[in-house]
């Protein structure tokens, strides 16, 4: 698997290059949002707003009344937590094309509850005109800035940063509410989401080693959420649907998809993996994603009590899973 | 300020009080004071200091169009009240929604909104909005929620300095903002990005909800305070018209400019010092107050 460094921080340059109507405003987290790169390149649409994001978010709202789309870079809990009436106020009642960069969701990021997004798909979604995207890999990184900026209207991103893998082939870009089908099953259905989906992938080929047959989806847009693929493989699946999230499992992926099933009166079990209503805390990623059940190994220990089984599956099995970079959707030949 | 023009402003500022006062007796409430203490600035803002764009005949104000959204084409800003958005004019933003019922007066006084405009008035469907909106009369930014204005002001004066637009983005704010930790947020943007395209009226008149700001949450002295955050500020008397609009041609190159003005909250209708300290909302407690006001508008001298 391909690991990449800086995804976004190139891309942007690159992508930006002709759109001078695009403002980058940042809240003294020049390096840590990857913008550093486009404040060299592009200096006068380069806007410092220091560590005041109230002000930022309303000052992006009449930016964007101008004719400028301004693109907010700060960690994500400094957007929805501490500047939630000026996003809800100033920027989603409006309907302004303010593009939130939300970056270190749930627990991806050491720095404990008031760093860790873990709340921040709940609050969004509740707000009308919004549209909520989350970054699963690197190619999703490199291709998610076109939806974001044909979409009429506010947008958050969950943002991903640093080193991360490409696990999408690269000419399948992120596609504004298109759901990814990984793999095809009938026993469960998974529906995964952000760095969740690595470790799905991971757990779904080790368990269909051992005989379990599984439809995988990867969700991108959160908000609208397209549901008619995954209800219907729910429907039609024996055991029902898991989901799995980096982030609280009350007002998240699980809640998205516990409200279409209600919607759509699909009786089957839904199993929600994430965090069970808990804050987070400082530590590594992996540790925490084993602490709070969301990570290769309980989407493993999820389907053995569901299917009622014992596959023995260790956690050296788990980690020398080798992923290869996933298409879309797999061909008549996989399933 | 030449004779003639005092003499307009003044008739607009009466105008204001007056049509406030009517409508405070015949709804039973209203929000009296705010007219009181900005009726003067306000007035010599739309008639002498700010640039606008002409309205040719005053608007009826249109039914609510619905909140805005990626669906809603039909959804307007109030802002046409204050005449069409050229690089050449200036723009007002009003912060303190609370004042809506002053401005909508003033925008009847000054030629730009319908006589009967204030029928309109906190009725159901109605874009007359009681606490305004950005869909009402006058308004174009969302505004009620208090300290929020002023940092898109400045979002839209930094995008008119982009845009090398001459026009200046006027801000009317209250006092009771100041305590706001957002509005410190702004003026601290505003003086680093050197926003010198704004002014900002401050309707100093010491009153917030609960009662005298001194009691409530001091905020003077702002003065020393607005010039620490690197505002040029001046102070004046919010009831007169040639200090009101002396600051307007000021030249403080890289620095916004905050103009506090200090005001009565029962200028011009000095009855309404029998409430005090509680000038926020006004409603009658007694038939006889409420004759006591009907004589006084009566009587009243332009």
């Amino acid at each position: 698997m391909e690991i990449l460094s800086r995804v976004h921080a190139k891309n942007l340059v690159n992508w930006s290059a002709n759109k001078p109507e695009v403002l980058v405003l940042s809240a003294d987290l020049t390096s840590s949002t990857e913008i550093d790169l486009f404040r060299e390149a592009y200096p006068s649409r380069f806007i410092s707003a220091g560590i005041a994001e109230q002000n930022m978010l309303s000052v992006a709202a009449g930016l964007a009344r101008e004719g400028f789309v301004p693109f907010i870079h700060t960690f994500a809990v400094f957007i929805y937590r501490r500047a939630f009436d000026q996003m809800a106020m100033s920027i989603a009642y409006s309907n302004l094309p303010v593009k939130m960069f939300g970056f270190l969701p749930g627990i991806t990021t050491p720095g404990g509850a008031t760093h860790q997004a873990t709340d921040d798909i709940a609050v969004v979604r509740a707000l009308p005109n919004m549209t909520i995207f989350e970054a699963g890999d690197a190619t999703e990184i490199e291709s998610l800035l076109d939806p974001v900026m044909e979409t009429n209207g506010p947008v958050y991103i969950r943002m991903l940063r640093g080193d991360v893998p490409r696990l999408f082939d690269k000419n399948e870009p992120l596609k504004k509410g298109i759901n990814r089908v990984l793999s095809r099953g009938t026993d469960f259905t998974v529906i995964s989401s952000g760095l969740c989906t690595e470790e799905a992938i991971k757990a779904v080929k080790a368990l269909k080693a051992k005989g379990l047959s599984i439809t995988h989806f990867h969700v991108s847009t959160l908000k609208p959420f397209n549901s008619k693929d995954i209800l219907d493989s729910i429907a039609s699946s024996k055991y029902g649907a898991i989901t799995m999230e980096n982030h609280t499992v009350l007002g998240g992926l699980g809640s998205i998809v516990a409200d279409a099933m209600a919607g759509a009166g699909i009786g089957k079990k839904l199993y929600k993996l994430g965090l069970q209503d808990k804050f987070g805390h400082g530590a590594s990623k992996g540790y925490l994603m084993r602490e709070y059940g969301f990570d290769a190994m309980a989407l493993v220990l999820k389907a053995e009590e569901i299917a009622g089984a014992k596959f023995g599956i260790t956690e050296n099995e788990l980690k020398s899973v080798k992923i290869e970079v996933m298409h879309g959707d797999i061909k008549a030949e996989d399933l | 300020m030449t004779t003639d023009e005092i003499k307009e402003a003044k008739r607009v500022a009466a105008g204001i009080r007056k049509r406030v006062l009517t409508h405070t007796l015949k709804h039973n409430g209203g929000y009296l004071s705010q007219a009181c203490s900005s009726a003067d600035a306000l007035a010599a803002l739309y008639t002498k200091i700010m640039k606008l764009g002409p309205v040719e005949t005053p608007f009826v104000p249109k039914p609510f169009p619905g909140v805005p959204g990626p669906d809603n084409h039909d959804y307007f800003t109030g802002g046409y009240y204050n005449g069409a958005h050229m690089p050449e004019y200036d723009r007002f933003i009003l912060s303190p929604a609370h004042y809506a019922l002053a401005l909508y007066a003033c925008l009847i006084e000054t030629g730009r909104m319908d006589e009967t405009g204030l029928d309109y008035f906190n009725k159901d469907g109605s874009s007359v909005e009681m606490i305004g909106s950005e869909h009402s009369p006058g308004m174009e930014v969302t505004n009620g929620s208090l300290g929020q204005a002023i940092s898109q002001a400045a979002g839209i004066a930094l995008a008119r300095k982009l845009k090398k637009e001459a026009g200046r983005v006027f801000v009317f704010l209250s006092d009771g903002e100041l305590q706001i930790g957002q509005t410190w947020e702004a003026f601290q943007f505003m003086s680093h990005w050197k926003l010198d395209n704004m002014i900002i009226y401050v309707d100093v008149n010491g009153c917030q909800c609960d009662g005298k700001m001194s009691n409530v949450m001091n905020i003077e002295p702002i003065s020393s305070r607005l010039e620490a955050f690197g505002t040029k500020v001046v102070k004046v008397d919010g009831h007169n018209f040639e200090e009101l609009s002396a600051p307007a041609g000021l030249n403080s190159p890289g620095s916004p400019v905050v103009v506090l003005s200090y005001t009565s909250p029962y200028q011009g209708i000095e009855l309404l010092k029998n409430n005090s300290p509680k000038f926020h909302y006004m409603r009658f407690k007694s038939e006889s107050e409420k004759k006591l006001y009907e004589e006084a508008l009566a009587s009243w001298k332009s």
